[in-house]
């Protein structure tokens, strides 16, 4: 028979598990209900419609929601081809080349870097010398947070491409590079997207990267630039604020910023699980 | 795999060519990045440094207007922050990685494990809004005067204790970094727990150990490496982490033994303070700790990176 | 085909990210400008409400960032706005040695909040040297004997004190602690006067905005606001006693008998503070806030567009100040200013 202290080593394990897992879940749902049931009170169509407003009025998010919109799509643009053809090096020339290693190995480095470092290197390289904020900045430093994601998934997503494909065209006489772009490319797809989606996903959230290079507008402005109105740091400078009005825009921005955030993620990890089977 | 055969047509040799030099500048690319920040924190930085020496990492100062800096504080800060969080989030994260390889049941598994998934997934702002707004008063409420009451009197640990209760502090800003670090580390144990031969643990249990007794005596030595590999990838985490600290960690420039009081980071500092930063001196100063931080921080990974690829697990999760 | 939609889609929205900076440049050519600001957030409540009159009457928008007299002093200086406010003022020296010209453009006054169960606005009653020491750590609890001696009738917790500061770069601090060190030799050889000084503990909150925030969040806590924040966000005041020994509520009248005592005409380049001014019925912290012109600006257009703009608001904007409760400038140091700012800024 086994000895008491064993059985109760044993159980004190599995209940220390189910509390941890249970420390970790509540504090999940405490913070996306807080989210929710805040934020739904300053849920109204004029979010959508209005410009931000003075200090005690009422207004929408409409200039930051767009402000964010264009900044994260020109990240996108600028941070995913450089991000599959690096992914796409360290996939093709990981084994044999000394150059794909280090490359690997800084990258995962990049990843968690603090993004206000990121944050301040671009104002250094875009900021000082232009001589104001821009939106452009601020595009350039979401790139770079974007980088890293899309290089580690497409390297990923490219070794998982069974060799046989790549024998199958050689045997055939395909050129290499046609190999990768044709072939490889459309059979590794769905991972190379799932990267860029979960990338689209953690920048439209940071908030650091921001501060110093689009900085904020509390006008209409459309020109990338000029400073940039933007979700994370107008929810920032209202969550801050003694205002009872901002804080009330502050949460429904919070909200629409996780459920879309949330929602991407989700939607993302779904379809890779559903692809996987 | 097998590497691209070097005699392919000769129509496609030039394409290959540039193919290979496009990827391979790319590859560049990151490496320029990552290079570039340093050295540009290093160049941004060289004013305080030169001024200061090294007695700015040992200074309390913090003047902008005589024009005086020192980065013990928010050394001090980042630091404390980090390392309570990882107290709190390391025993809960192995916790939930023992609950999904080994305890749920095969259906719970992938729910549970998105879930805490989504912890990650979170924007650290709306982390630091919660922490301001509904966190911070319940610490205030009845989490610090609990234990201002309790072990404020204490002899060695009372004056971590002490002070007002406001909720804004050290304390408050570490469990909120705590539990914003609990998926990198969970994420890391969960699959290197998975990654134990089966038949290493089925030996255990043909010779009659107990669920705890095959956790601690066979899946933890096995992944001792990769565990703390997790752990310096969560310390790597939460001493960069900028928006939730900055909401509820004070800014306040003060060196106090107390958890309750509030205090300044490196990140936070520098959120608050660099668009104001009036001269080159404070400027240079903000930026020298952001190169502090980010030597840190680089070291930090970088040992994870090296515990990480010894066990084999080359890739991390793409959070 | 998919990958067409979203190439198209990218591009268009990348043109019309970019086109819409020509079209911005065609509108500021057609008389509809946009000048830039940054500094003081004291001034912010009532600049930000003449910006809005000045849009409707000109079509001109101000685009005003309050970060701080620190911060507006250093953006106006390496020129990348177009003014600054700033509510310390300088000193001749240091406007030659930059090429700025000064004018004060509005007073306001600076109030100690408290965030206390239970009590109304304007019954806590402190002196300078109380809230010397409260700042200062000595006094830790709201039922201390001092400040109990000053509220006989008033039934105050027995709780720690919070104090709130300004983490930023401020002119308000400087007006509050210039104060300070007046009321209190403690003070003076402690922390001492300026934008920023070595606080003994509290919170730090960004702007007026910021410790306005804290102090509305964080039970048993105190800070120091320019009024107008404390109508705006419903805050509890307290009376401060001044150099008379009166405790003066604030308000515009009690700021403007402060404001009266300044000698504007004999301040070079307007370096003027006002606070702890004589007067049975002076506010004790009354403070201006100055407005940062480049003499020689590198736009003239933006800089005459930034002069226009303060001339309506020394001219027109007296009624949106009142309803703040800031003071507008007597008509004689209107004047002053518009002699000055012809005289100096070509």
């Amino acid at each position: 028979m086994m000895p008491l202290r064993r059985k109760l080593a044993d159980g004190a394990a599995l209940l220390f598990a189910l509390a941890a897992t249970a420390f970790g879940l509540i504090w999940l749902v405490w913070i996306l209900w807080t989210t929710m049931a805040e934020g739904a009170a300053a849920l109204t169509p004029s979010l959508f419609t209005q410009m931000t407003p003075p200090p005690g009025g009422s207004g929408g998010l409409l200039n930051a929601f767009y402000g964010s919109a264009v900044m994260v799509l020109v990240a996108l643009v600028l941070g995913t081809p450089v991000g599959i053809a690096a992914g796409t090096y360290l996939a093709e020339h990981g084994r044999h080349s000394r150059l794909a290693a280090i490359v690997g190995f800084i990258n995962d480095i990049l990843l968690s870097a603090p993004s206000i470092v990121i944050g301040l290197f671009v104002y250094e390289l875009a900021v000082r010398p232009a001589g104001h904020f821009s939106g452009f900045a601020g595009a350039i430093a979401l790139a770079i947070i974007l980088l890293p994601i899309v290089v580690r998934t497409t390297d990923e997503a490219l070794r998982l491409v069974p060799n046989q494909m790549r024998e199958a065209a050689f045997a055939l006489g395909v050129p290499a590079w046609r190999i990768t772009s044709r072939i490889i490319y459309k059979a590794g797809l769905s991972g190379i997207v799932t990267g860029v989606l979960l990338g689209l996903a953690r920048i439209a959230g940071e908030t650091a990267p921001l501060l110093f290079t689009a900085l904020n507008n509390q006008f209409w402005s459309a020109s990338l630039a000029q400073p940039l109105a933007n979700v994370p740091v107008v929810i920032f400078q209202y969550a801050m604020s003694p205002y009872d009005q901002w804080h009330a825009l502050a949460w429904a921005g919070a909200l629409v910023l996780t459920a879309f955030v949330l929602g991407l993620n989700l939607m993302v990890r779904f379809f890779a699980r559903r692809g996987n089977r | 795999m097998s590497p691209p055969p070097h005699l392919a047509p000769s129509s496609g040799a030039a394409a290959d060519r540039l193919f290979r030099l496009v990827t391979a500048g790319a590859a560049w690319l990151v490496l320029i990045v990552l290079g570039g920040a340093a050295v540009s924190m290093a160049w941004g930085g060289r004013l305080a440094f030169e001024t200061f020496g090294w007695r700015f990492i040992a200074s309390r100062d913090w003047d902008p207007v005589s024009g005086k800096f020192g980065a013990l504080i928010p050394i001090y800060g980042t630091l404390a922050t980090s390392i309570i969080a990882l107290l709190i989030a390391v025993p809960v994260s192995i916790g939930i990685a023992l609950f999904l390889t080994d305890i749920a049941p095969r259906w719970l598994r992938a729910p549970i494990g998105m879930a805490i998934e989504l912890l990650a997934a979170i924007p650290s702002i709306i982390y630091g809004m919660w922490g301001l707004f509904v966190f911070a008063p319940f610490m205030a409420a009845h989490v610090e005067p609990w234990l201002t009451g309790k072990l404020g009197g204490l002899p060695v640990i009372g004056p971590l204790f002490t002070g007002p209760p406001i909720g804004i502090g050290l304390l408050t800003a570490s469990v909120v970094l705590g539990i914003m670090i609990i998926p990198f580390i969970t994420a890391v144990a969960r699959d290197v727990f998975n990654a134990v031969p089966s038949s290493l643990k089925e030996a255990a249990v043909a010779l009659g150990s107990t669920r705890w007794e095959i956790l601690s005596r066979v899946t933890l030595p096995y992944t001792r490496s990769a565990i703390i590999g997790a752990i310096f990838l969560g310390l790597g985490r939460a001493l960069g982490e900028t928006m939730a600290v900055t909401f509820v960690l004070g800014n306040a420039h003060d060196l106090s033994p107390s958890l309750l009081m509030p205090s300044n980071s490196i990140a936070a500092a520098i959120a608050n303070e660099f668009t104001e930063a009036d001269t080159e001196l404070y400027r240079s100063s903000l930026i020298a700790l952001a190169f502090l931080l980010f030597v840190v921080t680089f070291l930090v990974l970088c040992a994870a990176k090296l515990m990480l690829m010894r066990v084999g697990r080359t890739h991390g999760r793409s959070q | 085909m998919k990958s067409r939609i979203l190439a198209v889609a990218a591009a268009a929205l990348l043109t019309a990210a970019c086109g819409t900076n020509e079209g911005n440049q065609a509108q500021r050519a057609a008389g509809s400008q946009q000048i830039t600001g940054a500094g003081s957030t004291f001034v912010y409540p009532v600049l930000s409400a003449w910006a809005a009159d000045y849009q409707k009457h000109s079509g001109t928008s101000v685009n005003y960032q309050s970060i701080g007299s620190g911060g507006g002093i250093s953006q106006v200086e390496a020129g990348t706005v177009d003014f600054g406010a700033t509510d310390q003022p300088l000193k001749s020296d240091e406007l030659a040695k930059n090429g700025l010209a000064q004018f004060p453009v509005v007073v306001g006054g600076i109030v100690p909040v408290v965030n206390i169960a239970g009590l109304a606005s304007g019954k806590l009653k402190l002196t300078g040297p109380v809230l010397a020491d409260i700042y200062q750590g000595k006094i830790k609890s709201w039922n201390d004997p001092v400040i109990a001696k000053l509220n006989p009738g008033l039934n105050l917790p027995n709780a720690a004190i919070a104090t709130v500061h300004r983490s930023d770069g401020s002119g308000t601090t400087f007006n509050f602690t210039h104060y300070l060190s007046q009321v209190s030799p403690a003070w003076k050889s402690g922390p001492g006067e300026g934008k920023t000084v070595a606080w003994t503990g509290g919170v730090g909150g960004k702007g007026n905005e910021g410790v306005a925030a804290y102090v509305k969040q964080l039970p048993n806590s105190i800070g120091y606001v320019e009024y107008a924040y404390v109508m705006q966000n419903g805050m509890t005041c307290a009376l401060l006693q001044n150099a008379a020994g009166n405790f003066v509520a604030p308000s515009a009248d009690s700021f403007a008998a402060a404001a009266a005592t300044a000698d504007w005409a004999h301040a070079p380049d307007f370096n003027l503070v006002m606070t702890n001014a004589a007067g049975a019925n002076a506010y004790p912290i009354a403070a201006s806030t100055f407005i940062l012109l480049h003499k020689q600006p590198k736009d003239k257009a933006k800089s005459n567009a930034a002069i226009a703009f303060f001339k309506y608001a020394l001219e027109h904007g007296q009624g949106q100040a009142k309803k703040l409760d800031y003071v507008p400038l007597p008509d004689a140091l209107v004047k002053q200013i518009e002699t000055y700012i012809g005289a100096n800024i070509k």
